[in-house]
């Protein structure tokens, strides 16, 4: 007994070993959640001060609504005017259309980099992706004539054309790679058993769905977020998105924050369920490869 | 059902030839072995023959039929990958039933073959299963099924065995030699184990740097190598090389070199008296080197001085491992031998048994 107590002894000894050890395995979270509270701290401000009241929200900006400062009049006005549940179908539209296309027609050009060695394939690739070099608002106005000669402007068609064009260079590259990762004998194997190449494209497909759930959300929500090509390729009624929309709660002399607060609340929400689907794919794609 | 046949068949990547006039001729349900070292080209001419890669030059046929332009699916093949090439997002039976349901066969027939084969491969327990809840033997024999439901006129098999442990590799060896015999099918096999191909193949051909070497029956291949290049790779441990001079003395030829002074026997005189003070190389194997107490009766046996170096007792036999000059090589001898480090023993060389090569063409004189 006194030995097997004396073994012990030295461990013991140590306690501040391990202590130290528990520290050292948590300053990491301090650090990610105080960068945390810095990243949800003002979309924290825009849904709390949403359910206040116009003076409450000046009065007080770090004050929780209560009784007296409760008011869901925000969401009224938003409401109120009808054009707000265009917005959000247009919204939506265009970010599902670009986002699906821009999927299905990259992912369609990365397998054919991949696969298939025509010559000129590495210009190509090449050029696919000077996309990702040079921003396309740089071409706005070269945009907006061609808009305008193709009679596009004021249409989500044309939203979603530019849209795609813009997200397709990182798409093309990321995927072209993920493409070049899945096994050659695996699409030999398709091709003896007598598939098309249509038909191996779409095997591939759910092979690479942590890279495209990873595009998915890097596509999505600059596209849901841009003021940018609305406001200027389809600024109408009928075809402004959510981002745009808010902009007319917000004057040169008079804001109507109450609405802009709750306009951005709602517009909050699609994003986030967007994420929430597509997050799961992305941290399997960003860890994939790292541990075998 | 089908021969096949490669026809002067070339394949060059650029600047490197890696299939280089490929002349074999392959019978209606033979077992070919195509084996060579890595790199050699027995996997190229294989994918060549499936149509996934095309041909530089040359033709390549089925049956009567030249498939120089048919696509792999209308080649009736079925290949077996080394990495197996398993669908992974699919069940263990549509992995088996995806040729067949491409080519719009009856479902009750598809289920009927699909049954049928995982009969033979004893796999029917696992139909529901994706092949990462597999082992490595059971995903092997889901590769090896998903070829026999197509009922293809040639089976190939590019080094399926590669990624099993030594064991399973055993037993599957046996398992495909089986299902040679009862599918009755033309096999062709890719593999750089050479004992894979003695011990399945109905004939083997030898590939080396593209170019064949030699194509016969196993034993064929093992008893009369054509070149160097085969005599070395065949057989387990390798031929012993000795580079020697023919020399003639006393109206006598001898293998000359250093240590090494063999007497031609007289019966061959003949044979080798125009390659007299040629350079030449000697090949032994290491059974026909014995253990002059326990070497068998009535054999010519010429004696050779050398020096043990390492002894491997294996139990049913010794590899000794000898020296003699700048010479070493290998002897494989009778378990009762006892040898021990740094001892001058004599040994005796089989003369029945052995190879000459010519030194500058490395082929087999005889």
């Amino acid at each position: 007994m006194a030995q097997v107590a004396a073994q012990h002894k030295p461990i013991e000894a140590h306690w501040w070993y391990r202590t130290r050890q528990a520290l050292r395995a948590f300053a990491p979270h301090i650090v990610l959640f105080g960068y945390m509270l810095i990243a949800l701290f003002p979309i924290y401000m825009i849904i709390m001060n949403s359910f206040k009241e116009r003076n409450a929200i000046f009065g007080a900006p770090f004050q929780l609504p209560n009784a007296e400062t409760f008011s869901l009049i925000g969401y009224e006005t938003v409401l109120q005017r009808a054009d707000f549940i265009t917005y959000f179908i247009n919204s939506i539209v265009v970010t599902a259309a670009s986002l699906i296309l821009t999927l299905l027609v990259g992912s369609m050009a990365a397998y054919a980099l991949a696969e298939y060695g025509f010559k000129g394939n590495t210009l190509l690739a090449l050029y696919l992706s000077i996309g990702i070099m040079i921003p396309i608002r740089l071409g706005t106005v070269g945009i907006l004539q061609m808009m305008v000669n193709l009679s596009l402007v004021n249409t989500l068609t044309g939203l979603i054309l530019v849209y795609i064009a813009q997200a397709l260079p990182l798409t093309v590259f990321i995927l072209t790679q993920f493409m070049r990762q899945v096994p050659v004998e695996l699409k030999d194997a398709a091709r003896i058993d007598g598939a098309s190449e249509y038909r191996i494209y779409w095997l591939i497909v759910p092979l690479i769905r942590p890279a495209l759930g990873a595009i998915g959300i890097f596509t999505m929500i600059p596209i849901w977020n841009d003021l940018w090509f609305p406001l200027i390729l389809a600024p109408s009624t009928k075809t402004a998105t959510v981002t745009l929309g808010v902009q007319q709660f917000l004057g040169q002399f008079v804001s109507d924050w109450n609405a802009v607060l709750s306009s951005l609340t709602l517009a909050m929400v699609p994003v986030l369920i967007f994420y929430f689907v597509f997050s799961r794919q992305m941290i399997r794609s960003i860890t994939a490869g790292a541990i075998k | 059902m089908a021969s096949v046949t490669f026809d002067h068949v070339y394949k060059r990547f650029g600047d490197v030839i890696a299939v280089n006039d490929l002349n074999i001729q392959i019978e209606d349900k033979e077992f070919l072995v195509l084996v060579g070292p890595s790199g050699c080209g027995k996997t190229t001419a294989l994918r060549c023959l499936a149509g996934l890669e095309e041909i530089s030059d040359g033709r390549i046929l089925i049956g009567d039929q030249v498939v120089n332009d048919v696509a792999p699916k209308d080649r009736d093949i079925a290949m077996v990958f080394q990495s197996y090439a398993l669908y992974p997002h699919m069940s263990v039976y549509d992995n088996m039933a995806f040729g067949l349901k491409l080519r719009k066969t009856p479902k009750t027939e598809i289920d009927n073959r699909v049954k049928k084969a995982a009969d033979i491969l004893g796999i029917g327990h696992l139909l529901d299963r994706k092949p990462r809840q597999l082992s490595g033997g059971q995903r092997q024999r889901v590769a090896v099924g998903r070829a026999i439901v197509r009922e293809p006129k040639v089976f190939l098999f590019d080094e399926p065995l590669s990624n099993l442990d030594a064991k399973l590799r055993v037993e599957t060896r046996a398992n495909i030699s089986k299902l040679h015999q009862q599918l009755q099918t033309t096999f062709i096999y890719v593999t750089h184990d050479q004992t894979e191909a003695m011990t399945m193949a109905s004939r083997i051909a030898v590939i080396n740097k593209g170019l064949l070497q030699q194509i016969d029956t196993p034993q064929t291949l093992y008893d009369r190598p054509d070149n160097l290049f085969v005599a070395g790779f065949i057989g387990s441990p390798a031929m012993n090389f000795f580079p020697a001079k023919m020399n003639k003395s006393d109206g006598k030829l001898f293998v000359d070199g250093g240590t090494l002074h063999i007497e031609i026997p007289d019966d061959r005189m003949t044979i080798f008296a125009p390659f007299e003070g040629k350079d030449v190389i000697f090949g032994i194997r290491p059974e026909d080197i014995h253990n002059p107490q326990f070497a068998p009766p009535g054999i010519d046996a010429q004696p050779v001085e050398a020096i043990v170096d390492v002894t491997e007792l294996m139990g049913n036999e010794i590899f000794v491992y000898l020296k003699s000059g700048e010479h070493s090589f290998v002897a494989r001898v009778d378990p009762r031998s006892r040898y021990h480090f740094d001892e001058k023993v004599q040994m005796v060389f089989n003369m029945d048994n052995m190879h000459i090569f010519d030194r500058e063409t490395e082929k087999a004189i005889r």
